[in-house]
């Protein structure tokens, strides 16, 4: 990727002309990346002449705090979570986006009112709604179906190991969802000493049963393996291995913990102007749902919403696949990214002594 | 040289009556050599010069910085002035004034402007968790306006600002130098009045996975050395065209990625895997007996122990080629028996292969990451990925740096020991 950088930046010196702009992503890689490839960048180039170059990392905000911090931006645009976009900009490290300048929906509702809520913070503009789920394996129950979290935690009614991730973010949710605390009470659960037990507790009960996954692609890998019956991990990628690939696997759409992935421009990023045309033209309604029918995350829009169709096979419906599906919403967990820049550090700590311990 | 007063340097320089021997152009001989080998000196630091500069700008640099992260961390000194200020001239104990508050305050307010508030909270919050959003909520807050008193005002927003466990947080962090992550880095922290204590039983987990680490990578060295020495001997004994095919053998898995090579591993040995499967099959173990060979310290072992195999045998094959074998012929015909002969004569001449060997991957064990990300679990994890999780996850870069420099410390005092004990030029890699 860098040779492209070197290379592009050498061949506009060469006066190709002054018009042969480009504007540098930063993205997650695999699916997620194809999507915004088809859905942004080529519409954007064919319509604006800006050329776009793709960068993955593995999280994108690490690569954005460490090029602000050495003083050599090379991104322009970079896709982060949104707990990363309020940290950074806090730090003082991203471009305040201010929502007038957004492009309004089709019928001329204002950004501000069109965006879901939280979906516009003062650095960074989000594009998708995408949920960690629950998802198994059908041939490994014979009989009755898990269909609830709590289910994830019943090794005896539903045996076989567990895939979880390897953090406390995304697991101290799902042991008090399923030890019977409602979701909308989650996070005041986690503030008291008594609830962070509890979810401990609750996770005790599989510790021996669990195998811990690190990297998005792994529950996928471990489910169709076999390795595991059941596994928490990103919609999009089960969905993709479900329609996709023809997997065997069913997602159960109950304690889904839901985030949001934001465009944010970094301080003294080299196209700062093509940067922001980027970013508003990336977050507007038809972009946002023409990304849908390549991935099965749900747009930040909701004058997107009615536009979602069909994935790119032609057949699926995308609806019922969607985190965003209303629902779904009623059982789900939202991110909370003011309780995780407070907690983030402790909890983690806790979590990995406890995960040490035998 | 000889010394003038020396009686027999005066005989010896009776030839030159005129002193010290000189060269064909009269200059003084040692003036003459020392120049030529200063010129020889400059042509081979020139040689090298590219070289330096390229260790130097893009190791030595980088390194140093990533360290400094460690003992310094201006995120609270640089962007809170005034109340560093109060706390340098006031000692500890001293009780918050009007003063204090009102710096406070100037600070808060001037740092929420710039947009600085979350490195201040952040800064914060590594000492005491839950107070990075105080300061970023106190910051927007205070943005809005704030009159004085500013106690009055400051404890209306939040009344936290009157814990004292913040105060002393402040304080420590109102210098930037600290030893706070060094601290935390040995399961350590500084409580209100300034002592140091442990941390609770159930946040301890550094000095254990440090152990562990040092642990692990010496049971992974032995186990290189058991299961490469016979290798190595069989490579260097064997006749040339034999001992070639079994080096491709060793050389093969060596030149392949390491990614390759641990998800290989998890293939074969997971559950569901390939050696469970056979195990089954051949009914040494029940359908729901399989074992579980990976995502646990095993899989962090196996897994290490063949990908570091190949920086054992190497140094040891190197060395055993050179090994003259009639001294162990010798030693047997004088009435040794093999074991002897074994012990007294040819396993001491493979102690510098052996020390390379064990060196190389004690050392490389000791860092060692994607691999127990990948099949260690939850109790195969060494130190490095923590390191890992702190650069990427939660982004706190000086206890990154802190547990690096401490891992890097252990490593020099090892090769510092090993130096004494075993001798560094004793070494041979090849």
């Amino acid at each position: 990727m860098k040779t492209t950088l070197i290379l592009s930046t050498a061949l506009a010196g060469f006066g190709l002309s002054a018009a042969a702009q480009e504007v540098n992503v930063v993205s997650w890689g695999g699916a997620y990346e194809r999507s915004q490839v088809e859905a942004y960048n080529k519409p954007f180039e064919e319509k604006t002449g800006i050329k776009v170059n793709m960068i993955a990392a593995d999280n994108p905000s690490t690569p954005l705090k460490a090029q602000v911090e050495a003083n050599n931006v090379t991104g322009d645009v970079f896709d982060i979570e949104v707990s990363d976009a309020i940290r950074l900009c806090d730090e003082g490290a991203l471009v305040e986006i201010d929502p007038a300048d957004l492009p309004p929906a089709p019928d001329g509702t204002p950004a501000v009112e069109d965006f879901i809520d939280g979906a516009l913070q003062d650095c960074a503009v989000a594009n998708i709604y995408w949920g960690t789920v629950i998802a198994y394996d059908t041939t490994k129950f014979e009989g009755d179906a898990p269909s609830t979290a709590a289910d994830f935690f019943d090794l005896e009614a539903f045996p076989g190991q567990r895939g979880l991730p390897k953090t406390p973010k995304r697991t101290l949710y799902l042991a008090l969802i399923a030890d019977g605390v409602p979701a909308d009470e989650i996070y005041d659960a986690l503030e008291t000493e008594e609830g962070v037990n509890r979810a401990f507790d609750k996770l005790d009960t599989i510790k021996d049963s669990v195998v811990w996954w690190e990297a998005g692609a792994q529950p996928v890998q471990l489910l169709a393996d076999g390795e595991v019956s059941m596994a928490t991990g990103y919609n999009g990628r089960f969905f993709d291995a479900m329609v996709a690939e023809g997997k065997p696997f069913e997602i159960i759409w109950d304690g889904q913990y839901m985030d949001l992935d934001m465009f944010a421009i970094p301080k003294g990023s080299p196209n700062p102007e093509a940067a922001m045309d980027y970013l508003k033209f990336a977050t507007s309604t038809e972009q946002l749902a023409e990304q849908a029918k390549y991935i099965a995350y749900g747009p930040a829009r909701k004058s997107s919403a009615a536009l979602v169709g069909l994935y790119q096979d032609g057949e699926t419906e995308m609806g019922p696949h969607m985190p965003t599906n209303p629902e779904y919403l009623e059982t789900a967990v939202f991110d909370d990214p003011e309780f995780w820049a407070d907690h983030d550090a402790e909890l983690t700590e806790r979590f990995n002594s406890w995960l040490a311990g035998s | 040289m000889a010394h003038a007063s020396d009686p027999q340097a005066a005989t010896s320089a009776a030839a030159a009556p005129d002193g010290p021997l000189t060269t064909a152009d009269g200059k003084p001989l040692a003036w003459s050599l020392a120049r030529s080998q200063a010129r020889a000196r400059r042509r081979a630091f020139f040689l090298v010069l590219p070289l330096l500069a390229f260790i130097l700008i893009t190791f030595v640099v980088p390194i140093g910085q990533m360290l400094q992260r460690s003992f310094y961390n201006d995120g609270f000194s640089a962007n809170m002035p005034e109340i560093s200020q109060w706390f340098a001239e006031n000692p500890r104990g001293t009780e918050p004034n009007d003063a204090a508050w009102t710096a406070l305050a100037n600070d808060l307010l001037a740092s929420a402007e710039e947009r600085s508030i979350g490195v201040v909270g952040t800064r914060i919050n590594y000492d005491v968790p839950g107070t990075r959003s105080l300061f970023t909520s106190t910051g927007r807050k205070v943005r809005r306006g704030i009159e004085p008193p500013y106690r009055e005002a400051l404890l209306e927003m939040d009344e936290d600002w009157a814990d004292p466990q913040l105060w002393g947080a402040m304080r420590d962090a109102s210098r930037p130098v600290t030893s706070n992550f060094y601290l935390a880095a040995v399961d350590r922290t500084r409580a209100e009045d300034g002592s140091i204590e442990q941390v609770e039983p159930r946040q301890r987990i550094y000095v254990m996975l440090f152990m562990r680490t040092f642990w692990l990578s010496a049971l992974i060295t032995f186990l290189t050395f058991a299961l490469g020495f016979p290798i190595a001997h069989l490579l260097a004994t064997l006749p040339m065209r034999k001992s070639n095919l079994l080096m491709i053998l060793v050389l093969l898995p060596f030149w392949t990625s390491l990614l390759v090579r641990t998800t290989s591993w998890m293939v074969l040995l997971q559950q569901q895997g390939v050696i469970n499967d056979i195990l089954v099959w051949m009914g040494v173990i029940g359908g729901s007996q399989r074992l579980q060979m990976i995502y646990n310290q095993a899989g962090t072992i196996i897994a290490m122990t063949h990908i570091l195999l190949p920086f054992m045998i190497l140094p040891l094959y190197s060395v055993m080629r050179t090994i003259n074998p009639s001294y162990v012929r010798a030693a047997r015909s004088l009435g040794a028996t093999s074991w002897t002969a074994f012990r007294r004569i040819y396993f001491p001449q493979t102690l510098p292969g052996l020390g390379a060997g064990a060196l190389l991957v004690f050392i490389l064990a000791v860092g060692y990451y994607i691999t127990p990300a990948l099949v260690g679990g939850a109790s195969g994890q060494l130190i490095s990925n923590l390191i890992a999780q702190h650069m990427t996850d939660t982004l706190n870069w000086s206890m990154a740096a802190a547990l690096a420099a401490l891992l890097l410390g252990s490593v020099l005092i090892l090769y510092w020991l090993y130096d004494r004990l075993v001798g560094v030029d004793n070494l041979k890699l090849g």
